[in-house]
């Protein structure tokens, strides 16, 4: 298959063989490196990559995955918006498969409720202006890549006067939890720093993650040569004794990052305490709407009832999460959870453990 | 009735045109018997009589609703003769009748059904197979989405091509064909409905392949083991359904898969795999390792196999399993959909 010309280098074999090459030779002691970005899960399934490192390598997975990371009580409230008359839900395609207590979205718009994918916030603030009789609910999900263009959306929506959008946050931000699984005893070695993550915030995030807990960070690319690279440069940390930040995504990201988007970014959102999947609540790791801005949090001001939380006790996401299993531990695992019948969040996204496992790579 | 009345109900298919009097047989001479008339068909009888030479019959059977009904590279109809025809012409058989079902939502244009018609008529006199009956039914607006398409076709399979249906003489050593570049279908059908904010010259494949299978069959005659087209679920599923109904081992090589940059850029930008997304003018051939340089050969020849290739083979190694050498050196295995097919999209 012949990849768009863009890519061409990234995606060479040569080189790709040539890293790896390098890599086997350089790397003598076990190393665990840990990515935490569904992309890069995606990415590394795909290519077929883990097939081309040395036993002492072992690629994991982390809560890179927005989708998987949002509590089971955040699909329950969503359920619950849509279910109202007045509401029409926008989201990215991949939360509306996400099982809550006893429906999901897509059950929902299957029963008639006014559910609609977007690809951009901006389409769901376009949806509110076509229907002013409506309220138009957008669910914001996702890391510090999508938050700002959440933020940019709700500004938007100020300037134009628009009194019925409405944004139900669950945006996350990446480094609380990166020291959160270490301290929880996740045996690590080093990170693969998420580049969209880190084309907005910069590499800086990332400094006490080296120097607090001696992890090397290296912020990656997404595809092959690039990961690989990454991993060759966290293997000559590790061996070297150095664990430091470095970037390798240098074509995308800077060290002081977008400055323009963390500006709109933080105009809209603050800090808050937010519950993740598997980790319960992680201090100042999730972003919440300020009260600058109330008029457009759907927390406040649509009055919704919420089903109770009911995960299903097989489920181990949150362990598959903190890379403390992986999928195939689970015994439901292509046994009663599958991309077609998700009991977790991780085998619905594509960007989740679960469901790269599923696709990728053997479940006989 | 007012006469303004009358000429929109002419101009829009109407509940009584599906009630059995005369606007029903109105619009079977005005548009389907104008377009697929035929000896047989123009009898209009309950059921069609046929004369079929002695041997065994192909018979099968597919529905349409594909969304939108006119998509680029072709529309509803053309993709509903194209299926059939497809379905026997894989099978080994050579195809012979169709029928046609019409299910249509109430105030379709006449226009939309006369341009369906035409192109189902032109698709069949090109694939040379003939429509010998048919149905119609009308239902009020809301109960069907346009317009549903039911075809059902015969061919007849001579001796030495009978067990390319099932697969049963494949082996070990055997090589894998495809006639083209995947996915085209699929995401035709996706950047016509999605409303994606660029635009991209992605036709759809749709074509009847059996001109394209008679030519290796006859020059190759005993080389083809197995054909599948690789409609939903992609070339990955027909690929995994062999490994799993033959138990043998499946090897694909990703560097010699066929597939157009625009479409790779798509499934890249929207996070699609291309070896899952459907198409409708691709057939999949298994044939013998020691033929295929011939089979393939004979395949570009053909306008519809220009870019066929050679792209994997059947091993005697990991049985019910395909694996996939990743452009980069890497590999993985490539398992069955689940979950997130496009729906309706043919």
């Amino acid at each position: 298959m012949k990849a768009m010309e863009v890519f061409d280098a990234f995606r060479d074999r040569r080189t790709v063989e040539n890293l790896a090459g390098e890599i086997r030779k350089i790397s003598k002691k076990s190393i665990v490196l840990m990515e935490v970005c569904g992309g890069h899960t995606m990415a590394i399934q795909k290519y077929g990559l883990p097939a081309l490192l040395p036993e002492t390598v072992t690629l994991k997975s982390g809560p890179g995955c927005p989708v998987c990371v949002t509590s089971q009580s955040y699909i329950n409230r969503a359920i619950a918006y849509c279910r109202l008359d007045d509401v029409i839900l926008t989201t990215y395609g991949d939360l509306i498969r996400v099982p809550g207590s006893s429906s999901s979205l897509e059950k929902e718009r299957a029963r008639g409720r006014d559910v609609r994918i977007v690809y951009s916030s901006l389409d769901a603030l376009q949806i509110a202006k076509e229907h002013p009789d409506k309220k138009v609910v957008f669910l914001g999900v996702g890391f510090e890549t999508t938050a700002p263009t959440t933020a940019a959306t709700i500004i938007r929506a100020d300037a134009d006067k628009i009194s019925n959008f409405f944004v139900y946050s669950a945006h996350k931000v990446m480094p609380p939890v990166m020291g959160k699984l270490v301290d929880e005893g996740v045996k690590i070695n080093g990170y693969i720093a998420p580049g969209h993550v880190s084309t907005i915030t910069g590499s800086g995030i990332y400094k006490d993650i080296a120097g607090k807990y001696g992890l090397g960070c290296v912020v990656s690319g997404f595809e092959p040569v690039d990961i690989l690279n990454s991993v060759l440069m966290l293997v000559k940390q590790f061996e070297a004794g150095e664990p430091k930040v470095e970037i390798e995504y240098t074509r995308a990201v800077l060290p002081e990052g977008n400055k323009k988007a963390q500006q709109l970014l933080y105009e809209v959102f603050e800090h808050r305490d937010d519950w993740w999947r598997g980790l319960d609540v992680i201090p100042k790791s999730g972003l919440g709407i300020r009260d600058k801005y109330a008029s457009f949090d759907a927390e406040k001001k649509i009055e919704v009832e919420v089903e109770e939380t009911k995960e299903n006790p097989g489920c181990i996401c949150g362990e598959i999460l903190k890379g403390l299993k992986n999928p195939r531990q689970c015994k439901l695992f292509a046994r009663g959870c599958d991309p077609s019948n998700p009991v977790g969040a991780c085998m619905v996204s594509h960007e989740g453990a679960c469901h790269a496992y599923y696709r990728y790579s053997s479940h006989g | 009735m007012h006469i303004i009345d009358i000429v929109a109900m002419d101009k829009n298919i109407s509940l009584n045109h599906g009630s059995g009097g005369k606007l029903t047989h109105q619009l079977i001479s005005d548009v389907f018997l104008k377009y697929f008339h035929n000896e047989t068909l123009d009898q209009l009888t309950d059921a069609a009589l046929l004369h079929i030479p002695e041997s065994r019959i192909a018979f099968t059977t597919d529905s349409f609703v594909v969304d939108p009904i006119f998509f680029p590279g072709g529309n509803i109809g053309k993709l509903a003769v194209c299926g059939t025809v497809n379905d026997l012409a894989v099978s080994g058989a050579r195809p012979l009748y169709l029928s046609a079902s019409f299910i249509i939502e109430e105030g379709l244009s006449m226009e939309t059904l006369d341009t369906i018609a035409k192109s189902m008529a032109e698709e069949a006199h090109a694939a040379g197979v003939k429509i010998v009956t048919g149905d119609t039914k009308v239902v009020a607006h809301g109960q069907c989405d346009k317009v549903f398409i039911n075809t059902a076709g015969i061919g007849v399979v001579s001796g030495p091509h009978e067990k390319i249906a099932t697969g049963m003489n494949v082996k070990p050593g055997d090589k894998i064909i495809i006639n083209g570049d995947i996915a085209d279908h699929g995401m035709a059908i996706l950047c016509e409905r999605e409303n994606l904010k660029f635009k991209t010259d992605i036709q759809s494949d749709c074509a009847c392949l059996n001109s394209l299978i008679d030519s290796v069959l006859e020059t190759e005659p005993g080389a083809v083991k197995f054909m599948r087209d690789a409609t939903r679920g992609g070339l990955a599923t027909v690929l995994c359904e062999l490994a799993g109904e033959r138990k043998v081992g499946v090897e694909l090589d990703e560097e010699s898969l066929p597939i157009s940059e625009p479409v790779l850029g798509v499934c890249d930008l929207l996070g699609f795999d291309p070896l899952y997304i459907a198409n409708e003018g691709k057939v999949v051939l298994v044939v013998d390792g020691d033929r295929s340089e011939k089979v393939l050969n004979q395949m570009r020849k053909h306008p519809l196999g220009k870019n066929s290739n050679i792209i994997g083979e059947v091993v005697d190694d990991h049985n019910g399993m395909v694996l996939l050498h990743t452009d980069v050196g890497g590999s993985r295995i490539v398992d069955m959909l689940a979950g997130d097919q496009l729906p309706r999209i043919c």
